[in-house]
């Protein structure tokens, strides 16, 4: 397929349909209607099933009763809405469903505003529900990239049989890039029949499936919780993704960003370079698992003085990087979280003054 | 000599957990005996409640999705448009589906969605200790309405199948009761139609079951199915009110 310029919300949604997933239930929100706008023509297209539901909370369990039925489901959302959706993702998590959300962030707390932000950061990576509930959190900074993970997450959320998170930043939703499809995937999970409600008849064991989260006893929901937790421990074996930019040479300052913010803070790198300033940096694609390993080595490296996490949220990020670099060079944090981006002036400006404090003096 | 009376193949052959009195275990037969019937037990998928009846398909033996509180029908909702050919149904109690999940059962009602509803209203929270739920009766004392229930500060019950029946587009929805042998087979014939009309494509069904919670009404099985009789079916008349040939046929929702 030739390229075309497209929104990326509107890439998402039909990336999803490339990536056969032909099952959709949203709530409106801004700034990621464009989604269901989308999808309300297109999904009919192709056979597929779109319904707007009452609610948040209610599409969080359609996306339930569709996964456990055995089929390729997602939903789009803004950060209030995946605040709603959050008891039914842990469900999901609890019963073990593939499934994917993608949150389009908007500024926060409360209703915030409608402008984009990275201030879910937390909520997606640590806290997305009660319970111990991790999601597989994946970050794209363009919407080649936002197209590309959609498709990479069905697969993702089906060898693990977990939610997997899409966090792109309102910007990623709603600005317009040209993007090209990769080819189609099949449609189902290839491993339902040992777990999916999808009736008896249709399994060749002919026995029945029990989708669920209780676990009253004890011992069982410790196992269980350790399943989980193994699971999990895979993904961060298995699935870490990141980018390096400007970290073959020398650097006085590694910078870790992600999402939008990450092609500002390359800017500002390339324009630092034409001062004489070099800096590192080092894109997460994924957020969990967080590239601890990358960020600890390039942190390390003996030139590099001083590290940055730059974010649209205050400084949600920073104990990551801080875990990450464990302790070898000071952590600074610059952000903003109101809706504006950051400049690449803004951030050239916190590089020079963290240089020049005497945090980075050693 | 043929037997005429047997265990459904679908309900397990297994103690029950509910308690002396309960109706669950009727109502849970009568599903059971209404699958068999039917001959979907192979493309049946149940949806287990919050409440006492989480535990449901650990006696109806077909494939089962549990809930969290008051979501089976969003959850059947999902199923059900993804898979228009498997047999949904829901199994909620009041605290269920008439607090928490009011907005749920009501939305996928008003969508016409075409699963089917089992609700089982016995005015009281069974599972969580006998808290007072909004079917809880005018003055009737509750773990959290020591005093009865205040309907200056509670309102007065919900009655649900009314409520439902006010929306257009429900095919089918009926109040029936199982706390007397005679009103059994009307309950069983509800339940048979209510799971046909899924059958048929036909919309929204829910058949409310008058229940009983002797534990929680702190009486004895004989009298929790007197207390009903006097005070529960006079609130809560039994009957069809609403039926599938006065309105709407077929929901306007999508089948594939």
């Amino acid at each position: 397929m030739p390229k075309v310029l497209m929104k990326g919300n509107e890439a998402i949604a039909e990336a999803a349909i490339r990536a056969g997933c032909l099952n959709y239930f949203a709530y409106p929100i801004t700034p990621q209607s464009e989604v269901a706008e989308y999808l309300c023509w297109r999904l009919p297209e192709v056979n597929g099933v779109f319904l707007q539901g009452e609610s948040e909370v209610a599409v969080a369990y359609m996306i339930f009763g569709a996964a456990g039925a055995g089929v390729r489901v997602f939903t789009t959302s803004s950060s209030p809405g995946i605040s709603l959706m959050s008891e039914g993702i842990s469900y999901l998590c609890g019963a073990e469903l593939p499934a994917v959300f993608v949150n389009i962030m908007r500024g926060g707390p409360g209703l915030g505003g409608i402008l984009p932000s990275q201030a879910d950061y937390l909520q997606a990576t640590k806290g997305i529900g009660h319970g111990d509930c991790r999601l597989l959190v994946m970050a794209p900074a363009s919407v080649q990239e936002a197209a590309e993970m959609v498709m990479q997450a069905f697969p993702l959320a089906e060898k693990y049989r977990n939610p997997v998170m899409i966090l792109g930043d309102g910007l990623i939703g709603q600005m317009m890039e040209p993007v090209e499809f990769p080819d189609h995937l099949r449609s189902e999970p290839s491993n339902k029949d040992g777990w999916a409600s999808s009736g008896m008849d249709h399994r060749k064991s002919k026995t029945r499936n029990l989708v669920r989260s209780l676990f009253l006893d004890p011992e069982q929901l410790n196992r269980h919780n350790m399943d989980l937790r193994a699971k999990y421990e895979r993904m961060k074996a298995e699935e870490v993704q990141y980018e390096n930019f400007n970290t073959e040479g020398d650097y006085q300052a590694l910078i870790v960003s992600y999402g939008t913010m990450s092609r500002v803070c390359k800017t500002a790198v390339n324009m630092l370079k034409e001062q004489g300033i070099e800096v590192g940096l080092i894109r997460p694609r994924t957020l969990f698992p967080f590239p601890e390993a990358a960020i600890g080595e390039a942190a390390a490296k003996v030139s590099c003085r001083a590290v940055l996490s730059v974010e649209m949220s205050m400084g949600q990020m920073v104990e990551d990087v801080e875990r990450s670099v464990r302790g070898a060079r000071p952590v600074q944090w610059y952000g903003k979280c109101g809706g504006e981006v950051p400049t690449p002036e803004e951030i050239i400006e916190v590089v020079k003054t963290t240089l020049a404090s005497d945090l980075s003096r050693r | 000599m043929a037997k005429t009376f047997q265990r459904p193949q679908a309900l397990f052959d297994q103690p029950t957990h509910y308690c002396p009195g309960c109706t669950h275990g009727v109502i849970h037969r009568l599903v059971a005996e209404t699958i068999d019937e039917l001959g979907i037990r192979g493309r049946t998928v149940g949806i287990a409640p919050v409440g006492c009846a989480v535990l449901a398909y650990n006696y109806i033996d077909c494939d089962f999705q549990e809930a969290a509180h008051g979501r089976a029908p969003a959850m059947a909702t999902g199923i059900k448009r993804v898979r228009p050919d498997l047999m949904v149904f829901t199994y909620q109690g009041d605290g269920d589906l008439a607090s928490i999940g009011m907005g749920e059962i009501i939305h996928a009602a008003n969508r016409g969605e075409k699963f089917t509803t089992i609700f089982v209203n016995n005015a009281i929270y069974g599972m969580t200790g006998g808290q007072m739920a909004p079917t809880t009766m005018p003055n009737q004392r509750t773990s959290t309405s020591p005093f009865g229930r205040k309907t200056e500060e509670a309102g007065m019950p919900i009655r649900v199948a009314e409520l439902l029946s006010a929306l257009v587009t429900p095919a089918y929805v009926t109040r029936q009761t199982v706390i007397r042998p005679k009103y059994i087979q009307k309950a069983k014939k509800a339940i048979l139609k209510a799971f046909t009309y899924q059958m048929e494509k036909r919309c929204f069904s829910l058949v409310e079951l008058v229940s009983t919670c002797p534990t929680n009404w702190g009486m004895t099985p004989p009298e929790a199915i007197q207390w009903a009789e006097d005070v529960l079916l006079p609130y809560y008349p039994l009957g069809d009110v609403k039926t599938p040939d006065a309105d709407v046929k077929e929901a306007p929702c999508k089948t594939k």
